[in-house]
């Protein structure tokens, strides 16, 4: 793995390549993700690289009515909602992300617990297109992206 | 390490204001934080010489994103005429003005100072609701803002997380949203002084007035239930699970312990005071619970030698009605899963055994973020001098009641526990 710094911009660096990359802690392999400089558990600063699969479970989730200006700019709002949730990843950390593939227009009827996988979203912002961490409903079809 | 974590002497409050909160966009923060001040100046029952304040801390989030003017202690100082003496600004996003109240105790606690004026104030009404929502988002963790997350989104997630966990429904919730609102009619300062009925009658009379069909629900509950009357922000947070955009002030007098008898005959003295810090979301050990307020209620319970069984009544951080249950677990007033449940049952009413947000809340009372803090001990002050008026606690031996604050996506918690001698 080459020498990146562990930290945010690293992260979206390699969103923007299709990969979901973390820290672990060399002394204690605690897991990050964003990848962080300093381990929270065991305060070491000795990290690697570790890519996580995009495997994971809905802990919670929201169906955004009222959006935020930039995302009303992209057309969603009270006639488009959309859900962001918490997944927690099969190697035990979580991530805040975008859920598409859902029945955006009943929430009641999501389900806390179901099966999620990666997805990779890219948008244009600024003068370079920025890929977004997103998750989908879990098909084994498509055997997840770590097929 | 960890030090004692006790007050080398004791603080009392002794004397506080607070506005009428609302939105009034003609007027600024000088203005709301005047109103407060002269309140505050007229309520020490044996004066007090402006002179002898030796320092002033107020709290405010993000007027410098909501009217763009930052720098705030020097223009309190100006309004006050407290130049040159120190006037220091806090930010804890909704918590700033319970930071402000704390670093305040702490200066007099030290013998740094005898008398500090604590304060804060928030003017949103100058914005849209979607300036205010990317103002308020500021306050959020870049992840969640990323990912298209809000505040109300934010609560949403732990209401989901918390319903899974728990078997709590969408009703639970209501239960909070009626009771905030049965308080809020009795309190002069509170900005949408109705009950959720009244708010049902408005609605039935502005139809009759238009000519419109006239709407009917069989009781509250029917009301929050239909999406016409109540519509969804944040699943599952609808308009009546939110609190509004609001703008005000407060502040409070401190003094230390042995002169608060100069100013009144009923001070009323911190017993504990503590302040905590949390992660983002995504990493939050449980969705169901803030670390932070954990953290401040342990320091602030210990240095009281109090316990949860002992705080008669508080003031919690409602920003949203799943906020409440959450932070009920968290102070320790109920076991974890049981708030909604206590909540149900009456226990939070005015005339239940723990009355919650007497004030009306954030909900109902309004929440103009930076003053947040300090209005929720001012209303623990007044309650604990029985002067609370309509909605004063009906025990007769009031004696302890608490105040719990949150900022952000609960990076920042404090709870404090006044005492009565």
């Amino acid at each position: 793995m080459e020498n990146r710094p562990f930290n945010d911009t690293s992260y979206e660096k390699y969103l923007n390549e299709d990969r979901i990359m973390g820290s672990r802690c060399k002394k204690c392999s605690a897991l990050a993700l964003p990848p962080r400089p300093i381990c929270v558990s065991c305060y070491g600063s000795e990290m690697e690289w570790v890519e996580f699969k995009g495997r994971g479970k809905l802990a919670a989730f929201t169906s955004i009515v009222v959006a935020p200006p930039f995302m009303a700019r992209e057309g969603w709002g009270r006639d488009n909602p959309y859900i962001v949730g918490v997944v927690e990843l099969e190697e035990g950390v979580k991530a805040v992300a975008r859920i598409n593939g859902v029945d955006v227009k009943n929430p009641d009827k999501i389900l806390v617990g179901m099966s999620l996988q990666a997805d990779f979203v890219s948008k244009r912002k600024g003068p370079a297109p920025r890929t977004f961490l997103v998750f989908k409903p879990f098909n084994p079809k498509e055997g997840g992206i770590t097929a | 390490m960890g030090g004692k974590r006790k007050l080398a002497r004791g603080v009392a409050v002794v004397g506080g204001g607070l506005t009428k909160l609302g939105l009034f966009k003609d007027r600024n923060c000088k203005d709301f934080f005047a109103e407060a001040y002269t309140e505050m100046i007229g309520s020490v029952d044996k004066g007090v010489d402006p002179k002898d304040i030796d320092a002033v801390y107020v709290g405010n989030f993000t007027n410098d994103f909501f009217v763009k003017q930052s720098h705030w202690g020097p223009i309190i100082a100006d309004l006050l005429g407290h130049v040159p003496r120190p006037v220091t600004r806090t930010e804890g996003a909704c918590a700033s003005s319970a930071i402000a109240f704390r670093e305040g105790v702490l200066a007099i606690a030290s013998g740094m100072y005898d008398m500090v004026l604590v304060g804060g104030f928030e003017q949103m009404s100058k914005c849209s609701t979607e300036e205010v929502t990317e103002g308020l988002a500021m306050a959020a963790s870049p992840y969640e803002v990323a990912a298209g997350f809000t505040f109300p989104g934010v609560f949403g997630v732990m209401a989901t997380a918390y319903f899974a966990k728990y078997g709590a429904t969408r009703e639970a919730l209501f239960n909070v949203t009626i009771k905030s609102h049965n308080n809020a009619p009795l309190n002069p300062k509170a900005q949408f002084p109705m009950t959720v009925q009244d708010f049902m009658n408005a609605r039935i009379e502005r139809a009759k007035k238009k000519g419109e069909p006239i709407p009917y629900w069989k009781d509250e509950k029917d009301f929050l239930r239909d999406p016409a009357a109540n519509p969804p922000v944040a699943w599952p947070m609808h308009l009546f699970d939110c609190c509004p955009i609001s703008d005000g002030a407060a502040c409070l007098l401190l003094v230390a312990e042995g002169m608060a008898r100069n100013f009144t005959d009923v001070p009323i003295y911190v017993a504990g005071i503590g302040q905590g810090s949390g992660y983002s979301l995504h990493a939050q050990k449980d969705l169901t619970s803030f670390e932070a307020t954990r953290a401040a209620a342990k320091e602030a319970y210990e240095m009281s030698g109090l316990t949860p069984l002992d705080v008669q009544f508080a003031e919690v951080h409602d920003c949203f009605s799943v906020a409440e249950i959450i932070h009920m677990e968290d102070l320790g007033f109920v076991k974890p899963g049981q708030a909604h449940r206590a909540v149900a049952a009456g226990m939070t009413r005015l005339d239940g055994s723990k009355p919650i947000n007497t004030s009306g809340g954030l909900k109902s009372k309004g929440h103009p973020v930076g003053a947040t803090g300090i209005a929720q001990l001012y209303e623990i002050w007044m309650q604990l001098r029985g002067r609370a008026g309509k909605r004063q606690v009906p025990n007769p031996n009031l004696r302890v009641g608490a105040a719990h604050n949150l900022g952000g996506t609960g990076g920042t918690c404090t709870f404090t526990i006044l005492e009565r001698r």
